[in-house]
Order: structure tokens, then C-alpha cells, then sequence
């Protein structure tokens, strides 16, 4: 998946990246033919005395050692162009393939888990990228190359890596099977310590009205000392691996002298090839371990990509119609024609065979239980979802046929989760008409009781609202998603369980404002709370996706069963006998 | 909650696995700045003292270790001249004495060599003293062994040192969290207060286990290598050493630039983030409110400037390396040139210039690596001082030694000219009495923000009143031990708190040891049997976090089910205002009203049955207790209760409606 992705983002930037391996063959080389200058230094130059061939040849390898340098930090920056465009290209493929999703797609996926999606992934994708163009690519030809070069030096010499090489693999392999394990084990006992604290830190009252501290103490001590016992062991067997690797690596060099030794002996090897070939052996050695450790970030590389492609091979299951088809006049009229509504693969549909039209000036609430059906309901008409079957209508126009920015520009929604966005109240309230005047914003306040808490705030309109409206309450936060609905004028107003976190007083004095504001819109509510929707112009009762009563509150209390249990539960059988 | 990568990839140590990343060049998060670094450290040191006797064994074992490695390249160097001498003496002709190969040579015009001969220990026409070669090595082999082994020993032991001192760390901030008062957690936000007591308590581990042994290693390296040059050659060290002061010029030049872009590689991901997070939260709003392209252009706007900081920085941070190397490569160059002329006039042999290359090679790496350190350092350091101003904050006042015991409580609740404050300057509750008989219901009633949870926070102690007395059964409660006084009580609050474990264990944590029989009667009187059967695992059930199977109304419901379990005289209620589908809210109902049977209660009310059949309404605003009195006499009064009441029942969509209601209003109060 991982080689799949970078293979497409990657292809703009063929240039830069044949660039970087060019650079880095050309380093390569560079680097492995230092040891031999050093060779010669010592044969023909110690050995020698012949002090002018040493000062030609060491100038000689500052020479190279500067075109190295130099050739190295143009190789960064390709690498660097090359993996931070690919990371740009990522992060903005995502957001604008998320930007295009319907409902559908939102719930499938998860919003938190797109967030995650949209940053951290592409940011494990990068950095991997980053890193394979500048260490990952050197370390096969450095390791090819040293082995080469080794070879030349002595044949007879070079099986010594023969040896070397499998002990550290296994050294390395040894590390992994008994480290890996442990540590993941570690990691969820980390989480398991976080999660007690937690508890105990957002559950605070009940742990105290219930006198179970001591028992929360001992929850966290075992916790506690099972996450020690295994952090000891998981740094205990990672402490081995440094001293380990250094050992080979040491007695590697002491094993090159005593054979080189006897090979410069008999003459089959001048001295100066083995200081030679000792480096060889070192660099070999390091671009393994270099390669190993980067081989680590390979998987959660090759999740992050996995995660990033299946949101980009998602198609939106809402489009663009082909035809676009324009409404003539925003009326506000929304008609459902014979609606049906599931889920794929869903056992029975959500909506069934639903029929009924609203109009211009009316308000119609919503009423129904649990998993009646009834934000789907609301849903359909902004099109976050399609109708299964059946036909929905606004201003004369079926949804599916109109330019979706049309269609949206008529509706207000709020939604049932109130949700800012930061900066100032202003400037969520214009979110929808970004030229309101200030008199429009306020007059919105005041539909939506808001004022005196938006003037009482420092700054006003220009008082700062945090990310998603975390610095105002939930009631305050639903008043000015209802005042940022307000603001944009629409023609069909949405009210998807809005009223929940305001207190009756301020939900029935923010309804009866509401009722002026929206003579000429088409006000659809869905509610909880029957004092919310008794006086709404039409209640429709769902049941299980179905229409289980259509009428006024009085109509309703008489005809509709379902209705009376609801009305019963609420204000109490006692309050109304 | 989106996780700021605070609690992500960890190293071995239980944190810092971000940091690692930082080190091979993304470059972490800014480093937090310590307050107060002396106090911090001290405080720090103050944590290891238990430790210290095996800490002065890890620093001596750490030297003893780093000695064995710097000597390791000398003694490799007298191996590389054994071997030269035997090649030198293969030769020349056998039978002369060395003074006599130097003669010979000298007057076959070959002086250079002759030169170097003459600072060589050869025997002409004797080849390489194998015998003396591997006595060398072998020693060789020892020395390293030796400081492998030390190293190894040495990270064990500090491991220990490190895990323990954390644990103990841990286990204290765990206590602290049960000795704080309930103020600290309502001023501090949760999310501060979980990151001092997760992120910076695994920061700190890191930096105790990688960052002390790295740093100390580091820096006796640098000194026994420096040591080492000066011993072999003061010319060739001083040399050396000309490339310390410009490897740290270069690096800090470019570190310079590269910093700053980094800073602002954080900030626009940040933002980014930010945005992003913002925009697919709010996805379907952008999308009806218009907003997708406009979105877009931010996101492009951000993400650009992203990339040209994180290509700077990363391109910058790239540049360090090779410039070091080149920088090496140069004072090796330095080296070999001028150790080759040394050998050629016989001033040095070739293995102390070979040796010496391998020490200005490890001269460099532990400096740059105590700079790396010094990061993490500093940043372990500001999440100490975290963890330690927690641990340093206010204790609750602890208990009266001489405390009445209260036993069992008939739920007679009395407050007497009762007054509180949050803030200093800010009188909320002024002279408040208030008389309950055991049974009785109260109604706590008021708009939304009218601080109806402070009524709560006092009767259960977990606020201490500024004035005043709160009795129970006639016992001043602060005469009592807090264990006590919570123990007379049962609360349901709205927030449903519920713990990651098993349902049956949630509701048993009402009631330490109770029994099997107890916590399936309690669940059959809180409705909540019923369903747990109906889930796969029954009781087993575990609950986790978020996520789960049950609705919000179903764990409401076993919040019940708890207090039923805990059978207290007086109960705490909290009515829900949330969605709850319909058929759940009848149960919830039911089930509260069952709870209360025969209990003093205090319900935060919503719903006009319950407010209308308490005993006594207290009426809430702004934080003040407005008005006290039954449903009728508070009606009656007109005030800010007829008020609430008027809007709450009635309806404002027409005239009508509030004919209506206000006459069946007058007849419930005149019945």
C-alpha cells in the first residue's frame, strides 16, 4: 500500500528523487574511495617516506572530501523538496476528497479518525520519506559498495564478513523476537495506567461520594507496579543490545588485524589495505544497522498509507448531478414522495414509505423515540443522505437534480451537537451571509435569547470563541448555532434537536421569537421534549421509520396512541390527570 | 478528544519516542522552559536520593566502562605497529642490527626511509611477531569485553534506578490526586491535570533512563578521548581540536536558522491541524453554510506554508550533518598528512597516527550527541517541575483527629445561617436555612447556569461552607469525618460516570462487598436487569470508555442501580435533561421514584411531576438561593418561581396556549 501511494504521489517528482539517487551514488563513491587514498597514504607514502606524495595525495582527498560535502547537501535538498511536496500533495488529496464526502462516507470513516487521517498519517508518510531519501537509499549502495571494495582489498579477508554479518543480523533478530513483544505489552499497560487516572480525575465526585478511594488506590498500584516490572524488562534487554553490537564490532577489528597481519606476513596484502579494509568492514557494518533501524518505521509507514488510501479511493456517495437543474424561486416547500430510506445492508430500512409535503410559513416538529428515524429524516433534505426510493423535493426540484451549493444555500441548519468554530462570535455568526451588518447579527442574538450573554462577554461580537466553542456552555453554544442559522436567512430552517440544552424557560421564550422571524421559511424540528413541539402547526409521530400520527398537539392526544405515551412520560400521567 | 501526539510512540522508557524521531531530524515540539530550574533539579535529585548508593555504582561502572573503550584504539594502534615493524624488518637483510639497516639505507640515498626506520623498533630480517601480536590482541579483546560488559551492567542497574524512581513518582502523584480538594479539579481543566499525570510523569521516565546514562557516558568519553590525543601527540590533539570550536560555530549557525524554522514547522502544523480538525468536525455545516471553498483556500493557504517551512527546516537540519562530516573528513585529512610526515621523519609510529584518527572520530559523536541531550534534558526537566507543582499543591483540610462517628443517619438534614463563596469577593449563598425531615423530597429548581450543583457540593462536603453549620441527624457535619458524612449519601448525578470494567462491577462499586444477590437486586429495582441480560456477556459485560454498548439512558440507569446497591438515608439526584428515547426515560422515572421511597432527598429537577410533589422547592439564580417554599406557596408568591414556571409549562407559540395552561395552573393550586 505504502509503495502503491508514494508511487502515485511520487511520479511528479521523478526528477527530484532521480536526482537524489544519482547524488547519493555519486556520495557513495566518494566515501568508499577515502579508504583507499588512505592506502596509499601508508604504502606509498609511510612506508615510503616519501613525504611529497603524501601531502599531493592528502590534498588530493580534501578535494574529494569537499565534493562530497557539497554533493551530500544538494542531495538534502532534493530529498527534502521531493518528500515535503509529496507530504503537501497528501495532506491537501485527503482534505479535499474529505471536503466532497456525504454523511455517509463521515460516519463509515469517523470524523476523529479523518482528523487523524489528515495529519498524523500523512505525517508518518513523509517523514518515511524523508528519511528513505536520505539514509534508506544510501545504505544498500553503501553496503554493496563496501562489500566491493572490500573484495578488492583481499578476497581471503573479506570472508570474515561471512561471519560478522549473521551474528549481528541474529544479534539484531534476538533483540526484536524477545524486545518487540514486551514492549507492545508495555504500551498497553501505559494506557492501562492513563486510563485510571483518568477515571479518577474526570470521575472525582463519585469516587469520593462513594468512599472508594482506597479501592481506586489499589486498581492504580497494580496497575503501577505491573507497568514497572514490565518497562524493566522490556529496558533491561534493550540495554543489552548497545554493548553487544559494540563488542562485535571491536573484536571484528581485532579479528581483520590478526588475519590481515598474516597475510601482510606472507605478502599477499600490502599493510596499508588493511586499515583499508577496515573501514570497509565498519561502513558495511553501519549501513546495516542503519537499514535495520529504519526498517522499523516501515510498517506504521505502511499503516499510516493504508489508512491515507482508503479515504482517497472513497467515493462520495453524493454528487454533482450531471444536469444540473435550477430551481426557479425559493419558496421553502419540501415534499417527500413515497420516501424509503436504508442503509446498505442495513436488515430493514430506516424510513419507509414516507409522504407529505410542507410549506412556506409552517413549522412542522418531529416527534419519536430512540431509532425512529428522525435526524435521518432531517438529513435527507440538505442530501447528506439519498432517499433509497421515492422522491424528495424542494422548491418543485427533486434534491438529487439540483446543484448541491443551491440546495444548500436555502437551508439553516443546526445541528444537534451545537458546533463552533474559532474565532469570534462575529465571525461564526457571518458563517453563513458574510456580509451581515452587525444590526443583522444582533437581531439574530436576540431571536436566539443570546444577547445578553454575547454583550455580557468581553468584546462582544468580537469576543473570542475557542475551537468548537469550548469557552461557552452548551446552552449558549446551541444559542448561536440557532443565531448563526438566523443570520443566513434561509428558506427552510433545520432544527435537529437543538433545544435540549436550554432550560424551558429559555427554549419556549427563544420558540416564541422564532415564530415572527420565520413566517415566510419552512421551520422543520426535531425534539425530544414535547413542551418543545406542542405548538407546532403539524407534529408527525415516527415509529420505527414510520409516520404513526400527522396533526396538532390537541389532534394528536386524541388520535394518536404513541403520542399520549410520549406526552404521558414526560409531563407525568399525574400532571395531566 | 484529539490526542496531540502527547501520549503516541514511546521509546523503550515508557516516552520519548516522538523525541527520537526529533533527533533524526523532524525536529520535536519547542521544548517547555523551566520556571525554576534549580528548585526543579534539586527537587529531581531530591526523588533519586533512595537510589544513591547505586547511582554512584552506575557512575563508577560508566567510567570504569568509557576508560576500557578509550584505550581499546591505543593499544589497537601498537597492533598496527607490530604488524608494520614485521613488514619493515622482512625487508631488510638478516643479521644487522637496526642501527646498521639505518646506515645502509642512508648511504643508498634513501634518507627518508631511513629516517623512519630509525623511530621504528625492527629487527632487520624478522618478519611480524606474531607471538607479541597476539598477546596484544588478546588484550584487546579483554579491554573491550570489559567495557561491553561495564556498559551493559551499568544500563541494568540504572534501568532499575530509573523504573523505581518513576514508580514512586507515579504512586505519589496517585495519592495527591486523592488528597486534593474538589476545587483544585473544578479550577484546573481535567485535561491539564491528566497531562501532568501521564505525559510529563513518561517524559520524566525517558529522560531518567536515556538521558543520565547518555549524558554521563557522553561526556567522560570526551574527556578520556581528549586525554588519549594529548597523551599520543599534543601537536596532532591541538589540531583536533581547531575543528571542535568550528564544528560548533557551523552547527549553531545553521541550528540558528534551522530552529526557527522548525518553530515554524510547529506552528502552521498546528494550525493546519487546527483547521482540519475544525472543518471535518463541522463537515456538514461548511458544507450547507457554503463554506467547502473557502475552506479550501485556508487549508491551501496553511498547507503551503507548511510545506515551505518544513522544506526549509528539513533541508536546513540536513545540511549539519555532511557539513560536520566534511569538517572530519578534513581534520582526518589533517591528521593522516601530518601523521604520515611525523612517521616518515620517525617522530611517531603509524599505529599512534592510526589511532589517533579513530579517537578524533569518537571526539566528535559524543559532542554532538550531549547537545542532543541537552534538549531532552531540558524538556524532562519542565515536565518535573509539572508533575512537582501538582505534588506541591494544597492538601483538603484532613479530618477532625477527635471526630464524632455518625453511624446510621435518619436523613434529618439541617443547614443553619449556611453561607459560601467560590471566589473570595463573590457572595453566593448568604444565611441559608433550610430544615429537611427524614423522607422529605427537595426540589432544586432554576435555569440553566443558576449553580443548582452547588447545593451539592456542600451537603456532601465536597466544598467546605465559609459560615454557618450543615447538621445531619443534628451532628455538625464538620465535626465528622468526610467518610462519614458521604457515607449517609446516594448520588445519581447526569454525567454518568462509569469505570472501565465489567457492569457488574460498576454497580457494586456503590457498596464495598457486596454480594451477588445484592447487585442483581439492585439492578432489578434500577430496571437494569432486564437488559444486561439481553447483552452477550451479561454482568461480564466490560465497559470501556467512550464506546460502548449502552445508550446514555441505559447507563444513567445503572448509575441508579449503584445507589440503590449503596442504600443511603439521603440521595443526590440529578434529573436528565438529555436526549433519552422515550421508553428509557419511563424507566429512569420509575426507578427514581422507587429510589426515593423513604429516603431524604435533594432532586436537581426538570420535570413538573416531581417539582410539583417535592416537599420543598429551592429556588436557584445566578448562584443564589432566590426564593424556598412549596409548589403552591411559591405560585402564589408571583416571584421568580411563577415566573420559571409560567414559561417553562407553558407554551408561546400562541395567545391560546397560555390561557390554557395559566387556568389549569390556577386550578392546581387552588386544589
Amino acid at each position: 500500500m505504502l509503495i502503491r501511494l508514494l508511487r502515485t504521489y511520487l511520479a511528479p517528482y521523478t526528477r527530484e528523487v532521480t536526482i537524489v539517487v544519482i547524488l547519493v551514488l555519486i556520495q557513495t563513491i566518494a566515501t568508499l574511495y577515502l579508504p583507499n587514498l588512505n592506502a596509499d597514504i601508508i604504502n606509498n607514502g609511510i612506508t615510503k617516506g616519501d613525504v611529497p606524495y603524501i601531502w599531493r595525495t592528502g590534498g588530493f582527498m580534501l578535494g574529494v572530501t569537499i565534493v562530497q560535502g557539497i554533493i551530500a547537501i544538494v542531495a538534502v535538498y532534493w530529498a527534502s523538496l521531493a518528500a515535503m511536496s509529496v507530504g503537501r500533495d497528501l495532506r491537501a488529496a485527503v482534505f479535499r476528497r474529505v471536503q466532497d464526502f456525504s454523511s455517509r462516507e463521515m460516519n463509515r470513516l469517523g470524523t476523529a479518525s479523518l482528523i487523524t487521517r489528515n495529519t498524523n498519517d500523512v505525517q508518518q508518510v513523509q517523514l518515511f520519506l524523508q528519511i528513505a531519501l536520505t539514509l534508506l537509499v544510501a545504505a544498500p549502495i553503501m553496503a554493496v559498495g563496501g562489500v566491493i571494495m572490500a573484495l578488492r582489498e583481499n578476497v581471503t579477508l573479506s570472508a570474515l564478513l561471512i561471519v560478522v554479518v549473521p551474528i549481528i543480523i541474529g544479534l539484531v533478530a534476538v533483540m526484536f523476537v524477545l524486545g518487540v513483544p514486551l514492549f507492545r505489552s508495555m504500551q498497553g499497560k501505559i494506557d492501562r495506567i492513563n486510563l485510571v487516572l483518568r477515571e479518577q480525575i474526570m470521575g472525582v465526585r463519585v469516587i469520593r461520594a462513594f468512599r472508594r478511594t482506597p479501592f481506586e488506590q489499589a486498581r492504580f498500584e497494580s496497575a503501577n507496579e505491573d507497568l514497572t516490572s514490565t518497562a524493566l524488562r522490556v529496558n533491561r534487554i534493550f540495554v543489552v543490545m548497545f554493548p553487544a553490537l559494540m563488542a562485535v564490532m571491536n573484536l571484528t577489528t581485532i579479528a581483520v588485524l590478526w588475519f590481515g597481519g598474516q597475510l601482510v606476513n606472507s605478502g599477499q596484502m600490502p599493510i596499508g589495505n588493511v586499515t583499508a579494509f577496515l573501514m570497509y568492514v565498519m561502513q558495511i557494518l553501519m549501513s546495516m544497522l542503519m537499514a535495520v533501524a529504519m526498517v522499523i518505521l516501515v510498517p506504521r509507514a505502511e499503516a499510516s498509507a493504508a489508512r491515507i488510501n482508503e479515504v482517497i479511493t472513497t467515493v462520495p456517495s453524493i454528487d454533482e448531478p450531471v444536469h444540473p437543474e435550477e430551481p426557479t424561486s425559493s419558496t421553502g416547500n419540501v415534499e417527500f414522495e413515497n420516501v424509503s430510506f436504508g442503509y446498505p445492508g442495513g436488515e430493514k430500512p430506516v424510513l419507509q414509505d414516507l409522504t407529505f409535503e410542507l410549506r412556506r410559513g409552517e413549522t412542522v416538529a418531529v416527534i419519536g423515540g430512540t431509532g425512529s428515524g428522525k435526524t435521518t429524516l432531517l438529513n435527507l433534505i440538505p442530501r447528506f443522505f439519498d432517499v433509497s426510493s421515492g422522491r424528495l423535493l424542494v422548491d418543485g426540484v427533486d434534491v438529487r437534480k439540483q446543484p448541491l451549493e443551491r440546495l444548500w444555500s436555502v437551508i439553516g441548519l443546526v445541528p444537534q451537537r451545537a458546533y463552533l468554530f474559532g474565532g469570534t462570535v462575529a465571525s461564526n455568526l457571518r458563517f453563513g451571509d458574510s456580509d451581515a451588518t452587525d444590526d443583522e447579527l444582533w437581531h439574530a442574538l436576540d431571536i436566539a435569547q443570546a444577547r445578553d450573554f454575547v454583550s455580557a462577554m468581553e468584546g462582544g461580537l468580537e469576543a473570542t470563541i475557542d475551537q468548537g466553542g469550548t469557552n461557552v456552555s452548551g446552552g449558549q453554544r446551541q444559542r448561536l448555532a440557532i443565531a448563526r442559522a438566523i443570520v443566513k436567512r434561509p428558506s427552510i430552517y433545520l432544527f435537529d434537536d437543538c433545544f435540549s440544552a436550554l432550560d424551558a424557560g429559555t427554549d419556549s421564550r427563544l420558540r416564541a421569537a422564532l415564530r415572527s422571524e420565520t413566517k415566510d421559511a419552512m421551520v422543520m424540528i426535531v425534539a425530544q421534549r414535547v413542551s418543545t413541539i406542542m405548538q407546532a402547526d403539524r407534529i408527525i409521530v415516527l415509529d420505527e421509520g414510520r409516520v404513526a400520527g400527522m396533526g396538532t398537539h390537541t389532534e394528536l392526544m386524541e388520535s394518536s396512541e404513541a403520542y399520549r405515551e410520549i406526552v404521558d412520560s414526560q409531563l407525568g400521567a399525574a400532571a395531566v390527570a | 478528544m484529539i490526542n496531540r501526539g502527547g501520549v503516541g510512540g514511546r521509546g523503550p522508557a515508557g516516552g520519548g519516542g516522538n523525541r527520537q524521531m526529533g533527533w533524526m531530524g523532524m525536529g520535536g515540539p519547542p521544548a517547555g522552559k523551566t520556571k525554576n530550574l534549580g528548585a526543579t533539579l534539586r527537587q529531581l535529585l531530591g526523588r533519586l536520593r533512595p537510589e544513591r548508593s547505586l547511582i554512584a555504582l552506575v557512575v563508577v561502572l560508566g567510567s570504569a566502562s568509557v576508560a576500557f573503550a578509550v584505550i581499546g584504539p591505543r593499544i589497537i594502534g601498537n597492533a598496527t605497529n607490530i604488524i608494520f615493524n614485521g613488514v619493515v624488518g622482512k625487508s631488510l637483510p638478516a643479521g644487522l642490527t637496526k642501527a646498521q639497516a639505518v646506515e645502509l639505507l642512508r648511504q643508498h640515498g634513501q634518507g627518508q626511509l631511513a629516517q623512519t626506520l630509525s623511530g621504528m623498533d625492527v629487527t632487520p630480517g624478522k618478519g611480524i611477531d606474531f607471538t607479541l601480536l597476539g598477546e596484544v590482541l588478546m588484550l584487546a579483546v579483554g579491554v573491550y569485553l570489559v567495557s561491553s560488559i561495564f556498559t551493559w551492567a551499568q544500563g541494568y542497574i540504572l534501568a532499575g534506578v530509573a523504573q523505581r524512581t518513576v514508580y514512586r513518582m507515579r504512586r505519589d502523584v496517585e495519592a495527591k490526586l486523592a488528597q486534593l480538594p474538589l476545587k483544585y479539579f473544578d479550577s484546573h481543566s481535567h485535561g491539564d491535570i491528566l497531562s501532568r499525570v501521564t505525559n510529563d510523569i513518561d517524559n520524566v521516565a525517558t529522560t531518567l533512563q536515556q538521558g543520565m546514562s547518555q549524558i554521563l557516558t557522553s561526556v567522560l568519553t570526551v574527556v578520556g578521548v581528549l586525554g588519549m590525543m594529548f597523551w599520543i601527540s599534543p601537536l596532532l590533539a591541538l589540531i583536533s581540536l581547531v575543528t571542535v570550536p568550528l564544528s560548533v560555530v557551523v552547527t549553531v549557525l545553521i541550528a540558528r536558522r534551522s530552529q526557527k524554522q522548525f518553530a515554524a514547522q510547529w506552528k502552521w502544523t498546528g494550525s493546519l491541524n487546527g483547521h482540519v480538525e475544525e472543518m471535518h468536525t463541522g463537515h456538514a455545516l461548511v458544507q450547507v453554510f457554503g463554506q467547502r471553498s473557502h475552506a479550501m483556500d485556508t487549508f491551501q493557504d496553511h498547507n503551503g506554508r507548511l510545506f515551505d517551512a518544513s522544506f526549509k527546516a528539513q533541508f536546513l537540519s540536513g545540511i549539519i550533518q555532511p557539513a560536520l562530516q566534511f569538517l572530519s573528513n578534513l581534520n582526518y585529512v589533517a591528521i593522516a598528512v601530518i601523521g604520515g610526515y611525523r612517521v616518515a621523519s620517525g617522530t611517531m609510529t603509524l599505529g599512534d597516527v592510526q589511532a589517533f584518527i579513530q579517537y578524533s572520530r569518537q571526539f566528535t559523536m559524543p559532542l554532538t550527541q550531549i547537545a542532543a541531550q541537552m534538549n531532552l534534558l531540558q524538556s524532562g526537566l519542565a515536565s518535573a517541575e509539572r508533575v512537582f507543582e501538582l505534588l506541591a499543591a494544597d492538601d483538603e483540610s484532613p479530618d477532625r483527629v477527635d471526630a464524632v462517628a455518625l453511624g446510621e443517619v435518619s436523613g434529618r438534614v439541617s443547614l443553619e445561617k449556611a453561607s459560601f463563596r467560590y471566589v473570595p469577593d463573590k457572595p453566593l449563598i448568604e444565611g441559608f436555612d433550610l430544615e429537611v425531615r427524614p423522607g422529605q423530597t427537595i426540589a432544586i429548581v432554576g435555569p440553566t447556569g443558576a449553580g443548582k450543583t452547588t447545593i451539592v457540593n456542600l451537603l456532601m462536603r465536597f466544598y467546605e461552607i465559609d459560615g454557618g453549620v450543615i447538621r445531619l441527624d443534628g451532628v455538625n457535619t464538620r465535626d465528622a469525618s468526610r467518610d462519614d458524612v458521604r457515607r449517609a449519601f446516594g448520588m445519581v448525578l447526569q454525567d454518568t460516570w462509569l469505570f472501565a470494567g465489567t457492569i457488574r462491577d460498576n454497580i457494586a462499586y456503590g457498596r464495598e462487598g457486596a454480594t451477588e444477590d445484592e447487585i442483581v437486586a439492585a439492578a432489578q429495582a434500577a430496571h437494569v436487569d432486564s437488559f444486561v441480560r439481553t447483552l452477550p456477556h451479561g454482568y461480564d459485560t466490560v465497559l470501556d470508555d467512550e464506546a460502548s454498548d449502552l445508550s446514555s439512558g441505559q447507563r444513567q440507569l445503572l448509575t441508579i442501580a449503584r445507589a440503590f446497591l449503596a442504600d443511603p438515608s439521603i440521595l443526590i439526584l440529578d434529573e436528565a435533561t438529555s436526549s433519552v428515547d422515550t421508553r428509557t426515560e419511563v424507566l429512569i422515572q420509575a426507578a427514581m421514584v422507587r429510589l426515593r421511597q423513604g429516603r431524604t432527598s435533594f432532586v436537581i429537577a426538570h420535570r413538573l411531576s416531581t417539582i410539583r410533589n417535592a416537599d420543598l422547592i429551592v429556588v436557584m439564580d445566578s448562584g443564589r438561593i432566590v426564593e424556598q417554599g412549596s409548589h403552591a406557596e411559591l405560585l402564589l408568591r408571583e416571584g421568580f418561581y411563577y415566573d420559571l414556571y409560567n414559561s417553562q409549562f407553558t407554551s408561546a407559540w400562541d395567545g391560546d396556549g397560555q390561557v390554557a395552561q395559566t387556568a389549569s395552573l390556577k386550578s392546581v393550586v387552588t386544589r
